[in-house]
């Protein structure tokens, strides 16, 4: 017998190895079909109204015709909004938690509370939003309560996705900061932000896109079906306007309006997945970049 | 110099250091043996009080700095200036060569540029890293071999001109030929600060330190002259029995 002869256990190694190769791979492929399946569907069923014109043009004959302008500003000012809110609360309390706060049982309470408010669904948020912000704080239905509501809701998620993200740098960086006699903020200030700064913009970017999707805490709070606004124009809404948006329009054209035009609801849907695949991938983006800035 | 009198530890109920009182010489060398566990590294961390940072931890006794309570003191962070401490692994910053060392004096308040630059050339020659980074001191101090690594830490310990420097098995993750380069190194700081070195390693305590502390299970279990500690005769069967590797 051959001295390097594969004997029947190794044989039996590189069989299963192969299979369990195999179906992983299958796997992998089999979740990214159905995402081509989508996006190509849904190309082809917008084709006909994708045009600068659609995006830039207003809706006219009942939403029967033309654009989709004032949902699309009207997104951007929600989440625009809603980020500008939730991310200095959300990543300065996820410094504290994190980086000051001792394991005692009330941050043990904060840190369950945060856990289950990401998991409270976004219909919930919709009816706290209108009972505190429209109500109780009497905004209205506005672009302010709705943004407001939004913010809550990504809030949570904020600060955990933070959370890891400090999480993930070593703790002997620390532990060398504070055998010089730094201070924790000087710890975290040179040391700390800086490597985790990518971790932490991921995390507050890719809540862009669960903000523009989620149609319930709007519908409840400030957006409305329709709102004439000029056409192109950047600034149509105040703080306690109603306004449109993306989300929100698209269950309109789809399920409201009698006789739409059938590539209108296909395209509203293009420029959602298109605004929003272009954030996530400006988060790819910057994450490389500030990767390779990483220093360890 | 330094006195440690009844100073007991325990995390979560578990006591780790019994009630020990021992005291640290200006300008010697104490070398700390002992098996694993047996907490050394726990008394270095009472000493610059970073064991404030581990939950669950409670110390009682006092230990005194030039007679003054460390456990005492209102700020901290002028405490940790005056021990250097080198840990285990080494710990380059991610941050510049330059930085690393510039570090502390940065965080107490230094910024002229002059004075950080010749701070961190004295630094880096005595930890004898100068001739192998003077021509790349912007480059990542992440970067460098475990060995350069582990002396630009003893760099950094040394730049906020501490009195005692504390190292803790500071030879485990590099090569003979950068210990006993380093091992040069304490024989030339001795002339200016006190050193604790806390070694696994009883060869390494009796090449350098002029007194050694056995501790064992959290006990002193004896403290004396070096030449006493691995002579024929020290006065405890254990003393005897450890150092030639009888048990341990």
């Amino acid at each position: 017998m051959a001295r390097f002869a594969r004997s029947a256990h190794v044989a039996r190694k590189e069989r299963s190895e192969a299979l369990a190769r195999g179906l992983f791979f299958v796997m992998s492929i089999t979740m990214i079909v159905p995402l081509v399946a989508i996006v190509g569907y849904l190309i082809f069923k917008a084709a006909p109204s994708l045009s600068w014109e659609f995006l830039v043009d207003i809706p006219r004959r009942g939403m029967r015709e033309g654009g989709i302008w004032p949902a699309f500003v009207g997104t951007l000012y929600l989440v625009g909004l809603s980020l500008a809110v939730a991310t200095p609360i959300g990543v300065l309390a996820a410094i504290y938690l994190h980086e000051y706060a001792k394991d005692n049982w009330f941050n043990r309470v904060i840190n369950l509370a945060v856990i289950n408010l990401a998991g409270v669904p976004s219909i919930v948020h919709a009816l706290f939003g209108l009972g505190a912000f429209v109500y109780a704080a009497r905004f209205g239905y506005s672009v302010l309560a709705a943004a407001l509501t939004l913010a809550i809701m990504t809030l949570p998620v904020i600060i955990a996705s933070t959370r890891e993200a400090l999480a993930s740098v070593p703790m002997a960086f620390r532990v060398a900061c504070w055998n010089v006699g730094a201070s924790r903020w000087q710890t975290i200030r040179s040391v700390v932000l800086p490597n985790s700064i990518s971790g932490i913009l991921t995390g507050v970017i890719l809540q862009v896109s669960r903000a523009a999707g989620e149609t319930a805490p709007i519908m409840f709070t400030g957006a409305v079906f329709f709102k004439a606004v000029r056409r192109g124009d950047l600034f149509p809404y105040g703080l306690d306007d109603q306004c449109m948006a993306l989300s929100m329009h698209l269950y309109t054209v789809s399920t409201q309006v009698p006789n739409v035009q059938e590539s209108i609801p296909y395209a509203t849907a293009v420029v959602l997945l298109g605004s929003v695949l272009a954030v996530n991938a400006t988060a790819i983006a910057l994450r490389v970049w500030l990767r390779n800035r990483k220093r360890w | 110099m330094i006195e440690v009198e009844g100073l007991r530890l325990s995390y979560g109920g578990r006591e780790v250091l019994h009630g020990i009182s021992f005291d640290v010489r200006r300008h010697e060398i104490l070398g700390i043996i002992g098996p694993a566990q047996s907490g050394k590294s726990s008394l270095l961390g009472c000493l610059n009080r970073t064991i404030d940072f581990v939950p669950g931890a409670r110390v009682s006794g006092a230990i005194r700095l030039d007679g003054e309570d460390v456990r005492r003191m209102r700020d901290v962070h002028s405490l940790r200036r005056r021990i250097g401490m080198v840990a285990p692994l080494p710990v380059g910053l991610p941050l510049s060569i330059y930085d690393n060392v510039a570090f502390a004096p940065r965080a107490s308040g230094l910024r002229n540029r002059a004075a950080l630059d010749e701070l961190v050339e004295r630094c880096l020659r005595q930890a004898a890293l100068w001739d192998e980074v003077k021509d790349r001191l912007g480059s990542l101090g992440t970067a460098l071999s475990g060995g350069q690594q582990q002396r630009l830490t003893i760099a950094r310990a040394l730049s906020h001109q501490p009195e005692v420097l504390c190292l803790d098995e500071f030879s485990i993750a590099i090569d003979p030929v950068t210990t006993m380069r380093i091992e040069d190194v304490l024989r030339e700081l001795r002339r200016e600060v006190t050193i604790v070195l806390v070694t696994n390693l009883v060869q390494q305590a009796r090449r350098l330190t002029d007194r050694t502390l056995f501790l064992w299970n959290g006990e002193i279990v004896e403290l004396d002259t070096t030449d006493a500690i691995f002579s024929e005769s020290p006065r405890e069967r254990r003393t005897f029995e450890y150092v030639r590797g009888i048990f341990g």
